[in-house]
């Protein structure tokens, strides 16, 4: 146990070091670096990944995995505009999205809790079949001309220089800290992501626990689909596609194992930080978008490969000593 | 143990049963589509099929291992992207030198994921993952934002596609179709007799077990990430000859395609089950539904919505029916057992 927490502990002080390094060369790089409105907007601009990365969190721990979060937000966003389009005044629009998040999480969750089925086999269906769905609402139609309310909610500052989506952001950090470190469901989670079969048996109602992280993501994927929407102010059938796969990266680099039981929401806010702020200065640099996404896939493999040589290293080094 | 039993095994019946779906598939399309019996319906099947065929092979051999391998797209983009230029650079290139060298630059990116996966001890999902968007990166990178063009490339490799292997009668059996039945056949065989193979099957069913008996657990995972390299070269090859554009964008989700594939055709996502055919069959059914939704004149939009339930009931129809099923066959085993020394007491 004290191993496993030490191990934790370096893994954060790795991400923390990280950041620290990349922010100081950042802010040496470029003075426009270390202003308010250049974290603001760092933030801003891939705010509902990073809203989506905590419940793949909360996912990842409990063993299992949902690739279809970014189908679901396209979901949401187009029966939010579908049903604005067809007379719904925006408010039940964007009900109608949420209810149509949680209805794939249903989904999701009956296959997976109760069938048995692999989640990744489900969701991968899902990733499929829910971006389907969206491309049947909207074909390859934009909608867009939402009232003005609706936009705002995504573009304009609310607290202080705050937009909705970060506020909604830093609510839901603390909730599902909460839920994952310091409540009943929080145990079960890592109980059933450790050994599902042990907490079977030790009287986990383990369908329960996968129910509600299954709809819990697609519910928040949800509420990051219609944030999108307002961010963007309009809406087309292939929106947030393929953004699971960042997502993901973004919860593995936070030291959460893909295997389940172990990991944190501070090393994945880290994590997020870490990859935003590198993101960030590489642009900052004229880095293209593709460099970014490579180095950034080349720390997610070193991430995990540098403790593992490390380790084997001392192994040996061990070895030799006896 | 009846005769059915003792010659058919579960996962037969499974590959059966995608057959008939198939079947039925056809049957259903052909009976809403005018002229849907031709050859050319079956050329326009046969060679979209091709190309994911010849990849999910691969990702076959890694899933059997517990493994997944997610960068096979950009490992398709990346060698069919590499080889257009080199052929379109050097138009006297010797062919099979040409296909070497694209199986070889799969292989050689297979490698970095087999060894960061065996020896690395890096989760697949993580490696692969990460060299998704580092391959791709790579050769966007590289590339220049240039386009390989089909006026650039030789006859032989614009005319590759349509070449016609078997002609049987007017069906027309072409070369890419050919090659991935080919491979399929090829890897069935050897995954089905080689007890090289079968150490696939072994490690996916208990890693630990199969280390005890002193199987080599790195090799055999390492081994089946250079193979699903070297077959998504070999694919990243025949995209450049059906498709002869090709854009630093080539092969992009082609890894969705891939898995999916393999999941319709009832190889088990956690290891240990499955096969070849299965694969090809799943390739096959999802590439039928896809040609003919397009040629009923439905909405294209409608098609991922349907690809998604087909893979949803493909699963779960394994997961159901082929656990009663191989319950059914373990008790009729069993039977035979306890049956076998009463007979021997009165010779």
């Amino acid at each position: 146990m004290t191993n496993a927490a030490a191990t934790l502990k370096r893994w954060e002080t790795l991400m923390f070091a990280l950041l620290v390094v990349i922010i100081a060369l950042n802010s040496l790089d470029s003075r426009y670096f270390l202003s308010i409105g250049n974290f603001i907007n760092l933030f801003q601009l891939s705010i509902e990944k990073s809203i989506v990365v905590l419940t793949m969190t909360l996912v990842i721990i409990g063993g299992e995995i949902d690739l279809s979060v970014a189908s679901v937000m396209g979901l949401a966003a187009c029966v939010a505009a579908w049903t604005f389009q067809h007379g719904a005044p925006m408010p039940l629009a964007v009900l109608f999205a949420l209810v149509a998040g949680v209805l794939a999480g249903l989904n999701n969750a009956f296959w997976i809790a109760y069938i048995g089925l692999p989640s990744l086999a489900v969701t991968l269906a899902g990733l499929i079949g829910y971006r389907g769905v969206a491309r049947i609402l909207l074909e390859d139609r934009a909608i867009g001309g939402f009232p003005d309310w609706f936009n705002r909610l995504g573009q304009q500052a609310m607290i202080g220089p705050l937009t909705a989506s970060i506020v909604i952001f830093f609510a839901l950090f603390v909730f599902f800290a909460i839920v994952l470190h310091g409540s009943a469901l929080g145990r079960l989670i890592y109980a059933v992501g450790s050994n599902v079969q042990a907490a079977r048996y030790s009287g986990v109602r383990v369908g329960i626990v996968k129910t509600d992280l299954f709809v819990g993501s697609a519910f928040v994927a949800a509420v990051a689909g219609v944030l999108y929407a307002a961010r963007l102010g309009s809406v087309r059938g292939d929106m947030a596609d393929g953004f699971e796969l960042d997502v993901i990266t973004a919860v593995l680099l936070g030291g959460v194992s893909i295997f389940g039981g172990k990991g944190n929401l501070v090393g994945v806010g880290l994590a997020i930080l870490v990859i935003l702020n590198l993101r960030n200065g590489m642009g900052l640099a004229n880095i293209t978008g593709n460099t970014q996404n490579y180095v950034i896939g080349g720390i997610l493999i070193l991430s995990v490969l540098a403790p593992n040589v490390w380790q084997d290293i001392r192994n040996k080094w061990k070895g030799r000593g006896t | 143990m009846n005769w059915l039993q003792r010659h058919i095994r579960p996962e037969q019946i499974r590959e059966l049963s995608l057959l008939l779906l198939i079947v039925i598939a056809i049957l259903v399309f052909g009976s809403l589509i005018d002229g849907y019996y031709t050859f050319r319906t079956f050329n326009r099947i046969a060679s979209s099929v091709a190309i994911i065929t010849v990849v999910a092979v691969g990702q076959t051999l890694v899933v059997l291992t517990r493994n997944i391998d997610l960068s096979v797209g950009s490992i398709v983009g990346f060698t069919a992207y590499f080889v257009g230029t080199l052929i379109a650079s050097y138009n006297s290139i010797n062919p099979l030198l040409a296909v070497v060298i694209a199986i070889l630059l799969g292989a050689g990116l297979g490698v970095v994921n087999g060894a960061l996966v065996a020896w690395g001890k890096v989760p697949a999902v993580v490696v692969t993952l990460g060299t998704l968007a580092i391959y791709r990166g790579v050769l966007v990178d590289l590339s220049g934002a240039k386009t390989v063009t089909t006026d650039s490339l030789p006859q032989w490799l614009i005319d590759l596609p349509l070449l016609n292997v078997v002609p049987i009668g007017s069906l027309d059996i072409r070369a890419l179709f050919a090659l991935a039945l080919i491979i399929v056949v090829l890897f069935h065989l050897g995954a089905s007799y080689l007890s090289f193979a079968r150490r696939f099957y072994a490690i996916g069913s208990n890693p630990e077990a199969a280390q005890l008996i002193g199987l080599p657990l790195k090799g055999v995972v390492f081994f089946a990430f250079v193979i699903c390299g070297a077959l998504s070269g070999l694919g990243g090859f025949m995209m450049l000859a059906r498709f002869g554009n090709i854009t630093v964008e080539a092969g992009r989700g082609l890894e969705l395609n891939v898995v999916a594939a393999v999941v319709v055709g009832g190889v088990n996502i956690f290891g240990g089950s499955g096969t070849v055919t299965g694969a090809m069959l799943g390739a096959v059914l999802i590439g039928t539904l896809e040609q003919s939704l397009f040629r009923l004149g439905i909405s294209e939009f409608w098609l991922n919505a349907v690809l998604g339930l087909l893979i949803l009931l493909a699963v779960a129809s394994d997961a159901v029916i082929l656990q009663r099923l191989r319950a059914l066959w373990a008790r009729a085993e069993l039977k035979l057992i306890a049956d076998a020394p009463k007979k021997g007491s009165q010779p």
